[in-house]
């Protein structure tokens, strides 16, 4: 597709965020596979750009694993999402972030539902009154935590100390972006870019110096999915997935993926590690795999934070090479120490994939 | 190599233009509950065959839906019967049914 084109696709899904004063809730499973990404995001918004951002520990799952795993049903999904909304509305506030696309998708699939039947809302209130003696106001802006770091993507390239390039040839590095499905898949002109062409990660990645991989498989499913991978029987197809989308980004040598998603980030770097073991292949530049992160750790990245704060050590593929390639320093020594120096102990090495 | 219990699936063409439904269409005309199965895989998880062979009776009922009969016929006559699926189907699916109905039209010939 050409480039004019793509313009005038996100041109015309455009979405209004706020540029500040935001509730947010944090996503169930990105702590335990990104630990620190959440925490950057608070600490990047807070201290670096001075925006006020509320959190409670008071709201609860969204229900959205439960949900897509049809163990849910919808009727509970609305009251659980009423609930967060009433803390949003006892807080004070109107504008509405979330860490997770999952959430996301479902808030707006919930936020649709009540638009087109009302009754669903009044029985839902009702539900929600009932049950906790809570009130609620939907959200006057609904936003994906990426769709706030890309409004402020230009704030954060204006305070970077790294751009992603390679230092050693002076190139923009090339960058894979991969969106979550419930992103903007289900409903295009709830995110930035629409369906086909997102913009929300390209717009971070082009910011910050980066230069974006268009290959076949772009839009294709990391291979999540839910009962794709929930269920053991089904997980060849969360694989076939994820290797379909390796096998057509490795001709164009990409540096770095770059996710939105809790599934996605974890899928894309565990998989090329279970890939290696059981057939042999590695992708990325001497084996060593290709790097991914999410979008707040390569806004940690650049704005020049310690890649062990960032949470960078869980991460399957070694993120030591692109860290050299970028030109950011790192401690070998303390990549597996927590909080005040406190030995973790070194995870074993795999045996058919270049590690660090 | 490690065995982690599953193993990539190969991609694979369906060609929506040839209709090969004739076989899913006896099933549903002898065991109608068949209809329902929502390939939640609750079957396969439970199945003790499973555990040895590649025998899957959500992946069975998927390539009967896509008319598959190719793949279906080295398969199919690997279950014991032992109806433990049956048990754990949320939708109450006769299973052991299925399996007999395809094994029957499989191997006596009259699919193609």
């Amino acid at each position: 597709m050409r480039i004019e084109g793509k313009e005038q696709i996100w041109k015309e899904y455009q979405k209004e965020i706020p540029n500040d004063d935001f509730f947010y809730v944090r996503s169930c499973i990105r702590q335990n596979l990104f630990p620190a990404s959440e925490v950057i995001f608070l600490k990047i918004l807070r201290e670096e750009l001075s925006k006020t951002i509320y959190e409670t520990p008071h709201h609860t799952t969204c229900g959205g694993i439960g949900y897509h795993s049809d163990i849910v049903p919808i009727e509970t999904v609305m009251t659980i999402i009423a609930r967060q909304f009433a803390l949003m509305t006892e807080a004070g506030f109107e504008n509405y972030a979330c860490s997770c696309i999952t959430s996301f998708g479902l808030y707006s699939e919930i936020i649709e539902t009540w638009n087109h039947f009302p009754e669903l809302l009044e029985k839902t209130r009702k539900s929600l009154k009932e049950a906790t003696g809570r009130e609620f106001n939907i959200p006057k802006h609904l936003a994906h935590a990426s769709d706030v770091i890309y409004k402020v993507r230009n704030e954060i390239a204006e305070k970077a100390k790294y751009k992603l390039i390679n230092k050693h040839t002076g190139k923009p590095l090339k960058v894979v972006e991969h969106i979550g499905c419930h992103y903007s898949k289900m409903f295009p002109n709830k995110g930035i870019g629409g369906a086909e062409y997102p913009y929300v990660l390209t717009g971070m990645v082009e910011a910050w110096g980066g230069e974006i991989v268009d290959y076949p498989e772009r839009r294709h499913c990391c291979g999540f999915g839910f009962r794709q991978y929930l269920v053991q029987a089904n997980r060849g197809y969360s694989l076939a997935n994820t290797h379909k989308k390796f096998e057509s980004m490795e001709p164009f040598e990409p540096d770095m993926i770059i996710t939105n998603c809790p599934g996605c980030p974890f899928f894309l770097d565990r998989w090329q590690y279970v890939i290696a073991e059981t057939e042999g292949k590695c992708y990325g530049a001497k084996g060593q795999g290709i790097p991914v992160f999410t979008y707040e750790e390569v806004a940690g990245m650049v704005l020049g934070y310690d890649p062990w704060d960032l949470g960078l050590q869980v991460h399957q593929i070694a993120v030591e090479p692109l860290l050299d390639k970028i030109g950011i320093p790192y401690n070998p020594e303390t990549k597996y120490q927590g909080l005040n120096g406190k030995d973790l102990g070194k995870p074993e090495l795999p045996k058919n994939i270049c590690s660090c | 190599m490690i065995n982690f219990g599953y193993k990539r699936n190969e991609s694979a063409t369906l060609d929506l233009d040839v209709d090969n439904s004739e076989l899913y269409k006896k099933l549903l005309k002898e065991e109608p509950s068949a209809a329902t199965c929502i390939s939640c895989g609750t079957c396969a998880s439970t199945c003790s065959t499973g555990q040895f062979t590649d025998f899957n009776l959500r992946k069975i009922m998927l390539l009967c839906k896509r008319g598959d009969t190719q793949s279906l016929e080295p398969i199919i006559n690997r279950c014991m019967l032992c109806g433990k699926c049956q048990f754990a189907c949320p939708k109450g699916l006769n299973t052991r049914h299925i399996v007999l109905i395809l094994n029957k039209h499989l191997h006596a010939g009259k699919i193609s």
